[in-house]
């Protein structure tokens, strides 16, 4: 172990960036600062669990978790036919999803703007056939459409891997011994994706329920999710305290949700319990 | 179903792969309770022609027949077939029960059926007790009979195993070709077994196809394939042989090695260039004078079970197997029975 010093650059940096500013947060969520000076108190988690500020919390949860869902049932069928035998060319990947994830993210949620504005492209289209306009920019289905767009991928990626991973003996058993196209998926491509599954939703629901771009954007500036709430707190209410406490709850909160993806990823014989 | 009609019948069948010719023209058929090995290299075709009967690749051209019946179109999961497979597939989200059992369950059998039938197979593979056992916790012996037991569960008429004994030891794999010829005589299945192990097949089959490059070359019982190879391939990859030039003279009559021997062939015409195979342990060890040829060994290696002599003579290296053994550098007569000299004719060998 006698290289250990290279790791050296890479722990002050850590330190300086990652551990030091952990315990600043820390510290500005359990303190707060009045006439009398700094003291140690819980007021600022007291405040958050005000029914007001509780609604944007659950509201961010809930448009998370409805982006996952549709993420999955979107993604998974994709992921199968990219991995069925007709799309052996990577390259078709490659095009459809890797691709645009090299474009920057906030340009990617800026072209949702043009095409949903009043007089945006889609509405253009529309109205040159005389439709009836939509008028979903600045509202929950503007946002959660932009969340979907941009982590759709992220879902269809882990699947796809999971289910070319499946060795093709194992269908061809399946079948040998009689299931048909229905039942192989059921019983034996069903329960073998499901590590990709998990997989998908962390990595989904993940940046969905802290976002703040996307929410900005699409959602105007009236539209808060807890992402947004926090960057008030910080950039125009300068209330540092209360904005660390909020963070330290969505930490603790991601914190469990991995804890309980992870169960999920060990308990590999669990999918033959489904049936 | 009559008795004499075949319970598989392949008809004129060719498949390609890309560019290459994997089986070409094809006709074989297999009896009721036979037990057939496709015998070959790797390559010759043997494993495809059991994908095409089990149902998992489709022929480009020509027919095949289940019980008389036309099953071109028929999907795997139809067929009342079974397949042990090569690296035995076994489901790894499942127990060795469940692994068995899946079978069954699509059929909906009921539960305390599938229990009872599940538990007698495990008793016919020796693998009593091993219900709750997971599929990575088991040996590859232990697997091989899981995936064997998978398969037999749903009593298939016919059961198709494609190089089962592959990954094992060699005493295992004497052990389990035991085992297998037991349970095709207690059950009476017809079996379809792959191999390029020649001696398994020796062992094992009724009946053996011996293929090369996407045709067959011979079929026959395995005495018939060892004692009377119907060309130069077929000794080549049975047994160990002897391949020589040889001139027929007439009937009964071949002259090789400078030597005109008598042999118990006939209908070649006069004078035919012909391939003549002797088999290594038909080589007597004479003296020089007593020698229909004589030659000088080159090496002596102990075998174990016999000797294996290189002997060099008239310009062709004999390979003889003797429980007798001559020292290197000595001269030799070497003698031979006209049972023992099989003259087949010239063919392009393997």
């Amino acid at each position: 172990m006698n290289k250990k010093w290279v790791a050296y650059p890479y722990l002050v940096w850590m330190i300086i960036f990652i551990v030091i500013p952990s315990f600043l947060i820390l510290f500005y969520a359990f303190t707060v600062r009045d006439e009398q000076g700094i003291r140690f108190t819980l007021d600022n988690f007291y405040k958050f669990c005000e029914p007001i500020y509780l609604s944007v919390l659950l509201k961010s949860l809930g448009l998370a978790l409805f982006s996952t869902f549709v993420c999955l049932i979107l993604g998974y069928p994709v992921a199968m036919i990219l991995a069925s035998k007709h799309f052996s060319k990577s390259a078709t990947l490659s095009i459809l999803f890797i691709i645009p994830m090299w474009m920057n993210f906030l340009l990617r949620t800026y072209s949702w703007l043009t095409l949903l504005e009043k007089n945006g492209i889609i509405n253009s289209i529309l109205s040159f056939f005389h439709l009836p306009k939509i008028d979903i920019l600045y509202t929950d289905t503007a946002v959660v459409l932009g969340m979907v767009y941009n982590f759709l991928p992220f879902m269809i990626l882990p699947i796809y891997t999971v289910l070319m991973k499946i060795d093709s003996k194992l269908v061809e058993a399946a079948q040998d011994l009689g299931g048909n196209s229905f039942t192989v998926f059921r019983r034996i491509t069903l329960p073998l994706s499901i590590p990709g599954v998990m997989s998908g939703i962390t990595m989904v629901f993940m940046p969905a329920v802290t976002t703040f771009v996307i929410s900005k954007l699409l959602g105007g500036g009236q539209y808060t999710l807890i992402g947004n709430f926090i960057e008030r707190q910080f950039i125009q209410l300068s209330d540092w305290n209360f904005g660390s406490a909020i963070s330290m709850v969505m930490m603790i909160l991601i914190l469990i949700s991995i804890g309980i993806m992870s169960k999920f990823d060990e308990d590999k014989g669990g999918g033959a319990a489904l049936w | 179903m009559n008795e004499s009609q075949p319970i598989i019948l392949l008809k004129n069948i060719c498949k390609k792969f890309g560019q290459t010719e994997v089986l070409n023209n094809l006709n074989l058929y297999v009896l009721k309770n036979e037990f057939v090995t496709l015998l070959g290299p790797s390559g010759c075709g043997k494993t495809t022609t059991l994908r095409i009967i089990g149902g998992f690749e489709k022929q480009d051209s020509g027919d095949i027949f289940f019980e008389g019946k036309k099953i071109n179109d028929v999907p795997p999961y139809q067929r009342k077939v079974n397949t042990v497979f090569q690296k035995y597939a076994l489901f790894p989200h499942m127990n060795v029960f469940e692994n068995i059992a899946f079978g069954l369950k699509i059929k909906k059998m009921d539960k305390k059926e599938i229990s009872k039938k599940v538990d007698e197979m495990l008793e016919l593979v020796n693998l009593q007790g091993f219900h709750k056992r997971s599929v990575e916790s088991l040996s590859g012996g232990q697997q091989q009979r899981v995936a064997i037991a998978r398969a037999l569960v749903n009593q298939p008429e016919v059961l198709l195993l494609d190089e089962p004994l592959g990954a094992l030891d060699l005493k295992l794999r004497k052990e389990m070709q035991i085992e297998l010829k037991n349970i095709h005589k207690r059950t009476g299945i017809t079996f379809v077994y792959v191999t390029h192990d020649q001696e398994e097949a020796l062992t094992m089959s009724d009946t053996i196809v011996v293929m090369n490059k996407g045709k067959i070359q011979q079929i026959g019982t395995p005495q018939m394939i060892y004692n009377e190879p119907k060309n130069a391939f077929v000794a080549d990859f049975i047994g160990e042989s002897n391949i020589i030039d040889g001139k027929m003279l007439k009937d009964y009559s071949v002259e090789f090695a400078g030597h005109v021997f008598e042999c118990l062939d006939k209908g070649f015409e006069v004078n035919e260039d012909v391939d003549v195979v002797v088999r290594p342990e038909d080589i007597k060890l004479v003296s020089p004078e007593d020698g229909m040829i004589t030659g000088i060994v080159k090496s002596v290696t102990f075998k174990g079970v016999h000797y294996e002599m290189l002997v060099e003579a008239k310009g062709i290296t004999w390979t003889i197997h003797n429980t007798q053994m001559a020292e290197a550098g000595t001269t030799i007569g070497m003698s031979l029975n006209p049972n023992d000299i099989h003259i087949m004719k010239k063919t392009e060998k393997a």
